[in-house]
């Protein structure tokens, strides 16, 4: 889970995509104008006690694009076929450990008949998937470390349909670079296609055998065992396959995009 | 005879006098006080940010570093300077490691330890009875301290990336353990570093001279000493 940290207000409709696309390109620009600038005044900054100078507009900037550099890093050193360490279920904890942006208390539960899963993008066949489709999809079980951003981890046991399995069932493009998760608390994440095709990759609908329960993603989550714990989206209600980067809930505020571990 | 172009000499041709001036060297070669002082840099992003993301997950209850003491307001700025530093003091430490063994400045400067001379020097410490005259020999605790603080660089930085990719590099992380143990691991590396620090801090305040030569290069040593192994570091004045 990512830190505690004052709530940044968030828009209630969804966001203009072609309004970030040209954002990015923006920040880009400013990114590359302002690393030699940042290079040069980082050292001088960075002794000046008592004084912040991370938020500053050039620091931020510079090392905004340092973790833009480590994403492709991170992408190089990915190892596709590399399984995660698995575990027992006798190892597993239960219930699992709650993470998202707000306390626990106030998880919206999301209505699982009424509950549809959106796929948008580059995907054949978009037409949505109601929660008993999704249950009769054959399931993968996969028993793997959470690790939170913080430093705490967890070892659980989550099943549902491998998530390769069912782009190739809908026609996924396989080619394209990413995949967008849209949440009903409005959270975004995304992730390389590399990832989402990963053996231990699912769209999880279990945990502990057992239909997982309103905090904990209530009634489709990711969980791949190859990211951090702010990567695995719940309350997932659109799928989107797509070429355009577009920056997530938790990018946006400075954390690494990539988040690979 | 004509003399000959100016050419770069092989270590085992004499030197004339005129060319051992040319090639005259200071105790801390300028490679040698580039690397520290952007080590020193590197390690000071590192604790502070360091320090941020330990906060934000304790492992020890009672220990938080205080908000003056870290580098980065909110977690993800910990991490950025982190991920940041890193880099520096990984290539800036291998490029160290690569020119101390390279030129033989670890073997002359920092072995062989002997437990005799160490004893004699721990001894010596406790009675106030150290000195500091020659700059350009290391007694057995200076030694015995370098030595150890390079090899807890390394395991630092062998416990940061199993942190960093525990999944892709499983096999190193699976060398120390579950995951909690390489952060203890790592946690307990950046203590030990802490605790190098506040000696040699101390010691060089102590001995003004020492950040001086850090600076400077310090006192003249014999030429070519650094691309000479083996042979002994003499001051010349």
């Amino acid at each position: 889970m990512p830190p505690r940290q004052p709530t940044p207000s968030r828009p209630t409709t969804p966001l203009d995509r072609s309004v970030l696309t040209e954002n990015k390109k923006l920040v880009d620009a400013i990114n590359r104008r302002n690393v030699l600038r940042g290079t040069l005044s980082l050292g001088a900054l960075t002794l000046l006690s008592g004084c912040d100078v991370t938020e500053e507009a050039p620091v931020q900037s510079f090392l905004r694009a340092v973790s833009g550099w480590n994403d492709r890093v991170q992408g190089a050193l990915f190892r596709p076929n590399h399984l995660a360490p698995t575990f027992s279920p006798a190892q597993v904890v239960k219930p699992p450990r709650f993470n998202a942006y707000y306390p626990v208390d106030e998880v919206k539960p999301v209505d699982g008949a009424a509950w549809q899963l959106e796929l948008s993008g580059r995907i054949d066949d978009k037409r949505p998937w109601s929660a008993q489709q999704i249950h009769a999809l054959p399931e993968q079980e996969v028993i793997i470390r959470h690790i939170c951003v913080e430093g705490w981890d967890y070892i659980g046991q989550w099943s549902g349909p491998n998530l390769k399995n069912f782009f190739q069932r809908v026609g996924a493009d396989l080619t394209a670079k990413y995949v967008c998760f849209h949440c009903n608390d409005d959270y975004t994440e995304s992730i390389d296609m590399a990832t989402a095709l990963h053996p231990q990759t699912i769209l999880a609908t279990r945990y502990a055998n057992e239909i997982i329960s309103d905090p904990f993603g209530f009634p489709l989550r990711l969980r791949t065992a190859t990211k951090l714990g702010y990567k695995n989206a719940k309350w997932i209600r659109a799928i989107e396959v797509s070429n355009t980067f577009s920056e997530t809930f938790w990018s946006k505020q400075g954390f690494n995009w990539f988040a690979g571990i | 005879m004509p003399s000959p172009p100016v050419k770069s000499l092989s270590r085992n041709e004499p030197l004339s006098r005129k060319e051992s001036v040319r090639e005259v060297q200071r105790l801390h070669p300028p490679a040698v006080r580039a690397m520290h002082w952007i080590n020193a840099a590197a390690i000071f992003i590192m604790i502070g940010s360091g320090w941020k993301i330990y906060n934000d997950d304790v492992i020890l209850g009672w220990l938080h570093f205080p908000d003056f003491l870290i580098i980065g307001k909110w977690a993800q700025h910990g991490l950025q300077w982190h991920f940041f530093g890193m880099w520096i003091f990984v290539l800036n430490g291998l490029a160290y490691l690569s020119y101390g063994i390279a030129t033989g400045r670890f073997r002359r400067k920092l072995l062989p330890v002997s437990p005799r001379e160490l004893l004699q020097t721990i001894g010596d410490a406790l009675r106030f009875r150290l000195t500091h005259d020659d700059l350009t020999h290391y007694n057995a605790v200076q030694k015995i301290m370098y030595l150890g603080v390079m090899l807890v660089g390394v395991v630092i930085v062998m416990s940061g990336l199993a942190l960093w990719k525990p999944v892709q590099l499983s096999e190193l992380a699976a060398l120390f353990g579950s995951f909690q143990i390489i952060r203890i691991v790592h946690f307990l590396c950046m203590a030990a570093i802490v605790t190098f620090l506040v000696v040699h801090i101390a010691l060089a305040l102590l001995v003004p001279q020492t950040i001086l030569a850090m600076l400077t290069g310090g006192p003249v040593v014999a030429a070519g000493d650094d691309l000479a192994p083996g042979a002994q570091a003499r001051p010349l004045r």
